[in-house]
């Protein structure tokens, strides 16, 4: 566990009902914020930090409600600016273990410019955004990523933006982790949530969530059992990217600079493209990749090491403390030019 | 016309005794004009007289060399009485290039002293300045002032002639050549500055050897030149024994929150996006990492204030600071603070505006920002330090108030007090009021909203304390137990606690103090950077034998509970301002009193003369 102090020495044994709050759900019936919420409170335990050491900080939206559900502490904050308040919260309590719920317009349109800052610095936090490529509580207009063209309430013609790709937003921010999961897939949305709390920095974690009231099914791709099959590229270290069902397996190579999909038995193993969590080149490419030219990667795209940034501003602190004593007021008011009046 | 009066060379020339000057220092940006106006300011401290200062410099880092808008200037005001304001009008104004002397001459005082740096007043920067002739030529302009041709430029060179430095090195010692003249001509130690180029150079031997020998030789030309016939000395001012420096409001802003953090034992979280006159805090506490004084250069404004929001959360004290156009894009957060009941300070070194406005110019227009610039109703307190060094108290108390009653509190400085310095008594720390903070632990009737009945702040609860874990937020909350509630009753309930305890902080307010008659002609009253301009003209006013006083308000919201009935002992009230009438506003709608304001908003401190001028004119016409 990275968050020093919340260390699993005085973990206790706790189950999914300790992380449940007293206060009544309030998200649309059907609203796929309830399977993550579920997947969070059930992988709590694992986490080996004592509960009043965990904070979910969220800022406004539907997922920002997080919060309030976790029986732990808690701060709901104001529109796009958890990032911030998190960063601020790490540098006061690094020994605290910090969650960042966000969304697709929390987290990437109001505040995108804090998002991009705390990947770059690297802060001990855990972010999770929730995307369901629309504004859900606002009701029903479009956010930055809803496809081009998108009809909604604002855009009665179809939306003139072109969307954001978070995972590759996020890679080019600099995170030093980058995962994608989805809302229907309840095991490997745990194995995500204990790998993104895991890392030592700026963990960031895309949930593909489902908004039944205003955007149902935008990832269909992955819910629909068949579209799953052919398009879902389960990321793992260590193997090989493949995909597609058992008669049709399919590979990805690299032909100069353009990924390109293969049938499996097409080309040498040793041609194949394994897959390196640590390669953020590779995890840039793979970020690009999206339904139909390509297949939708789920998993972990790049996990790596990387100085984060409260704990070497505290190392600054603590080498000035040794080097030179705790601060002293008295003797600093008169240090330097300083003259006696009689 | 010049002084012509020989002096023998080497032979003592006659001192004059002053009670006061008051030093303008001008020149191009590049000129070291601010670096110049220091040092004299340092000399004239360690002559123990009383000092104020203020530098003005455009908000471009180079601006073309030899233009009006590139004109920096350091003025300072220093005498052996109190001194409350860098002064009005010029005794003494030094003018390094013809630009200078364009912009700046309409200040000096008829018969003044006026030096300039002869070699600058080529075709050049005259052509730059707009002059159309060289005015050095006019003969009116040394019949009305004492004009002083030097040529700075040559006279360094000279002094430099066998130093291994370019010809540009040498050009940009000249500044000392002036300091080391001027320090000659009001008496002044050269000890302090020489020691600082010891300092500064001592890396660079050459340049130290520079600065020094230019140094001496602007003082020895004044000695020996016969141009100046006498010079002149201030007495030592009478002030406080004891131990001073020399303090600016930021420094000091930054000072009184060390201070805070070491009695609080708290680290204290300081966000801020660099913006000017308010970058220096940040600078300042980022050098002191020893007293746990964590400083975040945030991505933005409201980066800024959310991180030290989340650092209150944490049980940190968390600060940031800005100027007008940042405080601006912080107000949502500061409603959240407000909201979610937690501590927070907020510096505002305000600065000329809207918008960009002057960037590098005094200005008092934010009050109203302070105070209603948020959505809805949305109470905090507001302080005002009433000089640079009263800005280390003022920091230090707005975190006092801030732990003690979880809720923001606003701090108004500006660019004046910011940049300004003054001879600073240096306080025994141990007299400071402690900071108490007791973090909630116990579990048993806790609720994240219940209300200390004396304050009524929510108590302050660390997360990491077992057994307390609960959830704020920006949405209303039921009172007490901190749930979401949409109860009309509850929000009404809720706006009318959060201003009450906001009131409440009255009982931190000491009794006002009133400068002259508890009851007369005429009340003053003033808050922030103007203090020391309004102190001066009602002292005047006074010895003329009028009826009047004065008041300087440090609390701005909640007001002392005493303003009220003070207010009503006069027969009219006078609020001096650099907006167009802010404080004389709350004053009306507040009390009921007919207050009128006298403002100005120059970008440039009030000055003694035209606050005199108002009080006059109110006392003799009523209006």
């Amino acid at each position: 566990m990275s968050a020093s102090g919340a260390g699993a020495a005085e973990a206790r044994r706790y189950t999914k009902k300790d992380f449940e709050s007293d206060q009544d759900v309030r998200w649309c019936p059907g609203c796929g914020d309830y399977a993550i919420l579920s997947a969070i409170q059930k992988t709590m335990p694992d986490l080996g930090v004592p509960k009043e050491n965990i904070v979910f900080i969220s800022g406004i939206g539907c997922s920002s409600r997080f919060p309030y559900y976790m029986n732990t502490y808690g701060f709901h904050t104001i529109h796009g600016r958890a990032p911030a308040v998190a960063t601020g919260l790490r540098l006061a309590r690094p020994d605290l273990k910090v969650f960042v719920v966000t969304g697709d317009g929390d987290g990437l349109s109001i505040g995108g410019n804090h998002l991009l800052h705390v990947l770059r610095r690297n802060v001990d936090v855990t972010i999770l955004l929730f995307n369901n490529r629309i504004y859900g509580l606002t009701k029903g207009q479009y956010s930055p990523t809803s496809e081009l063209g998108k009809v909604t309430k604002s855009t009665p013609l179809g939306s003139a933006d072109r969307p954001v790709n978070p995972a590759a937003f996020a890679l080019g921010c600099g995170a030093t982790f980058v995962a994608r999961t989805v809302d229907r897939n309840v095991p490997h949305m745990e194995e995500m949530l204990r790998r993104a709390a895991s890392h030592r920095g700026a963990a960031f974690l895309e949930i593909l969530q489902n908004c039944i009231v205003y955007n149902d099914l935008a990832w269909g791709v992955l819910y629909e059992k068949e579209s799953r099959l052919h398009h879902e590229l389960r990321l793992e270290h260590g193997k090989p990217l493949l995909f597609g069902p058992p008669d049709d397996r399919k590979a990805i190579v690299m032909e100069g600079l353009t990924p390109k999909v293969v049938s499996a038995g097409s080309v040498p193993e040793s041609r194949l493209w394994v897959h390196d969590e640590t390669n953020l080149r590779a995890a840039k490419i793979l970020a690009d990749f999206w339904a139909p030219e390509y297949p939708v990667p789920v998993g972990v795209m790049a996990a790596v090491e990387a100085p984060v940034y409260e704990e070497v501003l505290l190392q600054q602190e603590q080498r000035a403390i040794s080097e030179r004593g705790p601060g002293d007021i008295a003797r600093l008011l008169a240090s330097g030019d300083t003259w006696k009046i009689e | 016309m010049s002084d012509t009066v020989a002096a023998v060379k080497g032979a003592e020339k006659p001192r004059k005794e002053l009670e006061r000057a008051v030093i303008r220092f001008a020149g191009d940006s590049g000129d070291g004009m601010q670096l110049t106006g220091e040092q004299f300011t340092t000399e004239s401290a360690w002559a123990g007289n009383d000092v104020a200062t203020l530098p003005n410099f455009p908000a471009e880092i180079r601006a073309p060399a030899g233009t009006l808008f590139g004109v920096s200037s350091f003025q300072l005001q220093f005498g052996s009485q109190r001194v409350y304001t860098p002064g009005d009008r010029l005794d003494c104004l030094v003018a390094m290039n013809p630009a200078a002397l364009k912009v700046h001459l309409r200040d000096l005082k008829p018969g003044g002293l006026l030096i300039v740096n002869e070699a600058a007043f080529d075709k050049r920067n005259l052509d730059k300045a707009g002059y159309a002739s060289n005015p050095l030529d006019d003969p009116s302009l040394g019949e009305r002032y004492r004009l002083h041709r030097v040529d700075m430029t040559a006279l360094t060179h000279e002094a430099l002639r066998d130093l291994a430095l370019n010809a540009k090195e040498k050009d940009r010692c000249k500044n000392f050549f002036a300091l080391g003249l001027v320090s000659w001509i009001y008496t002044r130690p050269l000890e302090p500055t020489l020691e600082w180029i010891s300092k500064k150079f001592a890396r660079n031997p050459v340049l130290a050897e520079a600065n020094t020998r230019v140094l001496k030789a602007g003082h020895a030309f004044g000695e020996t030149a016969e141009i100046f016939a006498e010079h002149y000395a201030v007495e030592r001012a009478d002030m406080p024994p004891g131990l001073y420096r020399s303090m600016t409001g930021n420094r000091a802003l930054a000072w009184g929150l060390l201070a805070a953090a070491e009695r609080s034992q708290l680290p204290v979280v300081y966000g801020a996006y660099p913006i000017t006159p308010a970058s220096s805090i940040l600078e300042e506490l980022a050098m002191h990492k020893r007293f746990r004084v964590r400083t975040i250069q945030a991505e933005d404004e409201i980066a800024a204030v959310t991180a030290a929001i989340g650092a209150s959360f944490g049980g940190a004290v968390g600060v940031t600071g800005s100027s007008g156009p940042g405080i601006a894009l912080k107000g949502e957060a500061i409603g959240l603070a407000v909201m979610a009941e937690l501590p927070l300070v907020v510096f505002n070194v305000q600065r000329g505006g809207p918008s960009t406005g002057l960037p590098t110019k005094t200005e008092q227009a934010d009050l109203m920002q302070a105070l209603y610039g948020r959505n809805s109703e949305s109470p905090v307190v507001v302080l005002a330090p009433a000089s640079p060094g009263d800005c280390f108290y003022i920091a230090y108390e707005a975190v006092r108030i801030a732990v003690k009653y979880m809720v923001p509190v606003i701090v108004l400085s500006d660019g004046f007090l910011a940049n300004g310095s003054e001879p600073w008594l240096i306080p025994d720390v141990s007299t400071l009021p402690p900071i108490e903070v007791e973090f909630r632990t116990e579990r048993e009737g806790f609720f994240p909203y219940l209300r200390d009945p004396a304050t009524l702040g929510r108590p302050w609860v660390r997360p990491g304390t077992p057994g307390l874990e609960h959830r704020i937020g920006g949405i209303e909350k039921q009172d007490v137990t901190g749930n979401i509630s949409y109860d009309p009753d509850n929000h009404d309930h809720m706006v009318r606690i959060r201003a009450e305890k906001v009131r409440r902080v009255a009982q931190e307010i000491p009794p006002t103090t009133i400068s002259g008659p508890a009851t007369g002609d005429l009340l003053v009253v003033g808050w922030g950077g103007t203090y020391g301009a309004i102190t001066a003209a009602v002292e005047r006013a006074q010895t003329e034998g009028r009826s009047v006083a004065s008041i300087h308000l440090r609390h701005l919201n909640p007001l002392p509970p005493d303003l009220g009935q003070i207010l009503r002992e006069y027969r009219r009230v006078l609020v001096p301002e650099i907006n167009s009438g802010q404080l004389v506003r709350v004053l009306r709608a507040e009390y009921l009193v007919d207050a009128v304001g006298f403002n100005r908003v120059r970008g440039l401190p009030l000055a003694s003369d035209e606050i005199y001028e108002a009080i006059i004119q109110l006392l003799e016409t009523g209006s």
